[in-house]
């Protein structure tokens, strides 16, 4: 417990004099993806690694969340900061809803059921061209303010999100410590022996399901006001898998791992810019060589290798 | 304390159980014996709440308890273990015990994440409480072992531990001893009457005659899917009917 909250107080400091390290504007505009691309990767890492529940529409729930607090805020002029929350009710709802009967489905037939539901999803963005701006998308949506401080810039932008994914952050930590984290892990384990001590898995399974749908939403709400413009282009169904790969590179059941996750596949196709036209190839191959090598995720595979190294040393003292 | 009348399982066209009756008193241990096939599985499966039967009722304590799911019953103090034992492999022993308090603590999601008074006081009794149950079953230097790694013989006594936890008035348990070497199925005999000491009720489905023998006060013989025989163990071990369709004539 304690060494939890170390950890978690290193990395928030490591996060808040990060801007310093690197000053590029360039740079601050990916690493503030790279907290919205953590709070998602996290949001579906807790209903992916904890419960064991896959979705391949995750994409959907970020672009409803980005596309109601743009529609409210600038067709209906309400202030950003109460559109958010009202975003992620309806989100969570809606989650909630859809939540009971799919969730019945288990592996394959679940992918399928909220794969078409991304798809839906997506559609919806792209055809209700009076409400969303269909195509073209939906732009002027209003920065965030505080006090008089408005959030237009991309150091600014930085704080904010990383303010809130860091909240999300512990929020998942918490939950994933305590009675109904383990829960969770439990149903993913063996489903009936969790039922039989007592968890109502039919239940907690929604639950979650619709906690991990407010979390996208309030990231999409986020992104909303900071890109200040949206289109259905960024919630696509290759953003749903996307957000697996991250999971699944980072580590399932691993907050930190989303982190990782999320920060590699953000940052990588940057780095791979200087590559032209191999980067693509680069990319895919350095996330299979991931997958082979690292099957656990990376925090996994990074806490082996040196414990490996330390072990290696020990012997060669010794 | 557990009152069963006129099971009834048809799978397809077959019947695994034919109006099967029988009651349980409270305190007692309690075996339900049968050659393979018998159907004591099933029924186990039944009176828990994993299949629905075609017809007949279960009550708990003179409560009609037909067709509720297994995580109702957990709540009207009713547990069981499998025969395969259906650990959470990835988790710790403690855990796999902390998840036995599930229905003893309350907290909720929010109250969880956002670590709340009460959440933060009920994880310390959650705790200590798993910690009393892994030293009950003598498992308690394992606690931080991951489940998945356990000898087989340490996995059952987990699943026990963890089953203790939810503060049953009833266990079944199904082929406890499976899997088990002669010493550790001692220890099992030692075990299972020291749980109703706790004025735990046991009901268990088991192969092992000598254990059966040893520590059942009642014995139910089930063979192809109805009810063969039922009384104390010296009146079973006497019975012609019992002999000829399970034990077998040897001479």
């Amino acid at each position: 417990m304690k060494r939890d909250l170390l950890l978690f107080v290193c990395f928030s400091l490591l996060i808040m004099v990060a801007p310093q390290l690197f000053e590029g504007g360039y740079l601050m505009n990916v690493l503030v993806f790279v907290g919205i691309n953590t709070m998602l990767a996290i949001a579906l890492n807790l209903l992916l690694g904890y419960a064991g529940q896959i979705s391949l529409g995750h994409a959907g729930f970020f672009g409803l969340g980005a596309y109601l607090s743009g529609i409210m805020t600038t067709t209906y002029s309400m202030n950003p900061w109460v559109a958010m929350p009202v975003a992620a009710l309806i989100v969570g709802a809606l989650a909630g809803l859809i939540g009971f009967p799919i969730l019945k489905l288990k592996g394959h037939y679940l992918a399928m059921a909220t794969l078409g539901l991304g798809i839906i999803i997506f559609i919806v963005f792209n055809e209700t061209v009076d409400l969303t701006g269909g195509p073209s998308g939906l732009s002027a949506i209003p920065n965030l303010k505080l006090a008089g401080l408005s959030f237009d810039s991309d150091v600014k932008n930085y704080y904010l999100i990383w303010a809130f994914t860091l909240a999300v952050m512990l929020f998942s930590i918490n939950l994933a410590n305590s009675r109904i984290g383990r829960a969770l892990r439990a149903i993913h384990d063996s489903e009936v022996a969790a039922q039989v001590l007592g968890v109502n898995s039919r239940v907690l399974k929604v639950q979650i399901f619709a906690l991990s749908a407010v979390i996208s939403s309030l990231a999409g709400s986020l992104y909303a006001h900071t890109m200040t413009f949206v289109s259905p282009a960024s919630f696509g169904f290759n953003f749903s898998i996307e957000l697996l790969t991250m999971v699944v590179i980072g580590g399932l059941g691993s907050i930190y791992g989303s982190f990782l996750g999320a920060a590699l596949l953000t940052l990588l196709p940057e780095f791979l810019r200087g590559a032209n036209d191999y980067d693509i190839v680069i990319y895919g191959a350095l996330l299979m060589v991931m997958v082979m090598y690292m099957p656990g995720g990376l925090v996994r595979g990074i806490t082996s290798l040196f414990s490996k190294f330390v072990k290696k040393s020990g012997a060669d003292h010794a | 304390m557990l009152e069963v009348s006129g099971i009834t399982q048809i799978f397809g066209g077959v019947t695994a159980l034919d109006s099967v009756s029988f009651s349980i008193t409270k305190g007692d241990i309690t075996g339900v014996i049968g050659p393979n096939g018998a159907g004591k599985t099933t029924l186990f499966n039944i009176i828990t709440g994993i299949y629905r039967q075609t017809a007949g009722s279960v009550l708990l304590e003179g409560k009609d308890v037909t067709g509720f799911p297994p995580e109702k019953l957990a709540r009207l103090a009713m547990v069981r273990t499998f025969q395969n034992i259906e650990l959470f492999g990835e988790m710790t022993v403690l855990e796999n015990v902390m998840v036995g308090m599930h229905t003893k603590s309350s907290s909720g999601l929010l109250a969880c994440a956002l670590k709340m008074p009460w959440s933060i006081s009920e994880e310390q009794r959650i705790r200590e409480g798993a910690m009393r149950w892994l030293e009950f079953t003598g498992i308690i230097d394992l606690a931080d072992h991951v489940a998945g790694s356990l000898p087989f013989g340490k996995g059952r006594l987990l699943e026990i531990a963890r089953a203790l936890a939810v503060d049953p008035r009833i266990i079944l348990m199904d082929e406890p001893a499976a899997g088990l070497n002669s010493q550790e199925t001692l220890g099992l005999a030692e075990l299972i009457k020291r749980i109703r000491n706790l004025d735990i009720t046991v009901v268990l489905v088991e192969h092992d005659m000598e254990l059966v023998m040893d520590i059942c006060d009642r014995i139910i013989v089930l063979n192809l899917g109805s009810k063969l025989a039922e009384g104390t163990p010296r009146e079973i071990q006497e019975n012609p009917e019992v002999i000829a369709a399970y034990l077998g004539d040897d001479d």
